[in-house]
């Protein structure tokens, strides 16, 4: 207080991820101001796709040059194990992701014109298109990367915006059911602003209580006797529905089977894969690192949370008769499972079975996400994708392979053995069980068997019906859909016959915890 | 007395909070969020006050930065959907459920 002011220090060599991702982000802007039309596309795609892959390099080199033992930033970020992985994972799947995205013929060609106007057809005419999808989908990756590694709840908070704001917008792009998507993106941005209200204040409380934000500073003021724990209960409270709303937890799911619905497919797989990462990591730092010593006040109201986040997930998907709203409640019935591994804290040696189950089940669900989704983008009728289920029958007939490798990835969905699902809730449930939520393991498993009757179900509409006379038609796969199809075929295969690797370094990530 | 301010951002909190949840126009929704982040804003600079150190009032700085942000894509969202449906009423909505 001395009225000098000193300048931080910022580890860029840690950040280099981040940082590279932002960067290409401002330059894609840019290039949507300064290139000629015609030209943006081929230069946005190659800038998005060098941007991710050259973040996950850093990512990959700076595990390589061991991890700090102190948050880089001046405690503002947290560049540890857990976090390297979550930013691999995020990175890798974005990438994918991009593939998709680059297809033709998803996005609108101008946002502004309205649907089913002269302008909109005129734009389609002189074949326009939006751009300025790759450089809002670098600037929500960024946001994640921050979100995910945020070591104090300012920067989360932040993290949390700059990676919600831009997908609201790519949910308001697709080109085909445009009322559809802009519902969807007028739902996600309204309930996604009112969250981050419940978030903020959250945080404004606890900085009442603990007179910082810093998750370290935070959970040393939980020791100290004060006397006012109700702002700190209260503001737990708050932080929490603004974190379990990005998962998607039950009660406060109703958003994700319309975003996932109405959204652009390609963005639904990107949104669909990543957030849910994301926001675990961000879930486990904010209830592990920061509230670590309250749980005793979060457990019981966090196993509630975990049982009726299965349940509803499994029971609603049953009824569901659109393929995008059935794999929606299916990822919120994923990640009442992955609330489970959240909820198995304890002592250290507990936290990390279960923080390096959270991450191998993060990597698996991902990208049979990703290939799911890729899946549902091939499937067209007249108007765009057949969304209903009743149109899928009888597509193991027409398109054997397609639909062999979409039941594949249902039953990874399902955790059946040899797929990656199954060593990801093995390793969750195992974690739970090790940290005395035994309950919460059988509800687990209870739903898992009533989830695996609708992905069952689903194969068997599409193996052993009819197909339709005027069934949908399979569009002939770009290089970059059969990529990624392949890709999390792949994936899946592998983590569900060799995880061992993957196992391992996911349990090396959580072998030193999260760094405070 | 700091405590006043605190009551009254709870009170602007709840009654963005009430609003969010019982206007119709997305406008006013929006509105009602917008509420909601200044009593957090307030809350924010309060507890600055009462414990002593400046890190409450430069949150404040990034949160009306945020909530710029989140003015600038909440109304495009919400002019987008108006030209389509000539509406901003949030039960227009309503082609997306179960």
């Amino acid at each position: 207080m001395n009225g000098t002011i000193q300048a931080p220090t910022i580890e860029y060599a840690l950040l280099a991820p981040m940082l590279l991702v932002f960067g290409a982000a401002i330059i894609g802007v840019l290039v949507e101001a300064f290139a000629p039309r015609d030209l943006r596309k081929s230069i946005q795609m190659p800038l998005t796709l060098l941007a991710l892959l050259g973040g996950f390099v850093l990512t990959v080199l700076n595990g390589i040059n061991g991890l700090p033992d102190a948050p880089a930033a001046m405690g503002a970020v947290a560049v540890d194990g857990p976090a390297l992985f979550i930013w691999g994972i995020i990175l890798v799947l974005a990438l994918v992701s991009t593939l998709l995205i680059n297809d033709e013929d998803q996005f609108v060609a101008q946002a502004a014109a309205v649907p089913g106007s002269p302008d909109e057809e005129e734009a389609i005419l002189s074949g326009y298109a939006q751009t300025e999808v790759y450089p809002l989908l670098l600037f929500s990756v960024g946001g994640m990367l921050l979100f995910a590694s945020a070591n104090d709840l300012l920067a989360m908070f932040v993290g949390l915006e700059v990676m919600s704001l831009p997908l609201y917008l790519l949910c308001g792009l697709a080109r085909h059911r445009r009322l559809l998507s802009q519902e969807a993106s007028v739902k996600y941005f309204l309930l996604g602003a009112f969250s981050s209200a419940f978030f903020l204040y959250g945080t404004a409380l606890i900085y009442g209580y603990a007179g910082s934000v810093d998750l370290k500073a935070i959970s040393a003021v939980l020791t100290e006797v004060s006397g006012q724990e109700t702002l700190l209960l209260v503001g737990l409270a708050l932080l929490g529905v603004g974190l379990l709303f990005k998962i998607g937890a039950a009660p406060f799911q109703a958003w994700k089977p319309d975003v996932y619905q109405g959204a652009p497919t390609a963005v639904t797989a990107l949104m669909a894969s990543t957030v849910l990462v994301a926001a675990f990591g961000a879930v486990l730092r904010v209830f592990w690192v920061a509230l670590g010593g309250l749980e005793w006040d979060w457990k019981p109201v966090m196993w509630g949370i975990a049982i009726l986040t299965m349940i509803v997930g499994a029971i609603l998907a049953i009824t569901q008769t659109e393929i995008k709203r059935m794999l929606a409640y299916s990822s919120i019935a994923h990640a009442g499972f992955l609330l489970t591994g959240v909820v198995a804290i304890g002592a250290a040696e507990q936290n990390r079975q279960a923080l390096s189950a959270i991450l191998f089940y993060l990597a698996a669900y991902g990208f049979t996400t990703v290939g799911a989704f890729a899946v549902v983008t091939m499937v067209r009728d007249a108007g765009g994708e057949a969304g209903h289920l009743s149109r899928w029958a009888g597509l193991g007939k027409r398109a054997p392979v397609l639909a062999g490798i979409f039941a594949f990835f249902l039953l990874a969905f399902a955790g059946i053995p040899l797929t990656s699902g199954f060593f990801g809730k093995y390793a969750v449930f195992s974690a739970a069980v090790a940290g005395d939520a035994l309950p919460l393991v059988i509800v687990g498993v209870v739903s898992s068997a009533i989830a695996a009757f609708f992905y069952v179900r689903v194969i068997v509409l599409m193996f052993f019906n009819e197909p339709a006379v005027d069934g949908p038609s399979i569009a002939t796969p770009t290089v970059g859909t059969s990529a990624v199809v392949a890709l999390a075929a792949a994936a899946t295969v592998v983590l569900g016959v060799f995880p061992q690797p993957v196992l391992d370094l996911a349990d090396q990530a959580a072998s030193a915890l999260f760094i405070r | 007395m700091t405590t006043h301010y605190l009551v009254l951002s709870a009170l602007l909190f709840a009654i963005g909070a009430i609003g969010v949840l019982v206007r119709r126009n997305a406008i006013v929704v929006f509105m009602c969020v917008e509420l909601m982040l200044n009593a957090c804003n307030l809350a924010f600079v309060t507890f600055a006050r009462q414990q002593g150190n400046l890190d409450g009032q430069i949150i404040a700085f990034f949160v009306m930065v945020v909530a710029a942000a989140e003015v600038v894509i909440g109304l495009a969202i919400i002019v987008m959907i108006f030209r389509t449906r000539r509406s901003a009423s949030v039960d227009d909505a309503n082609l997306l459920k179960y």
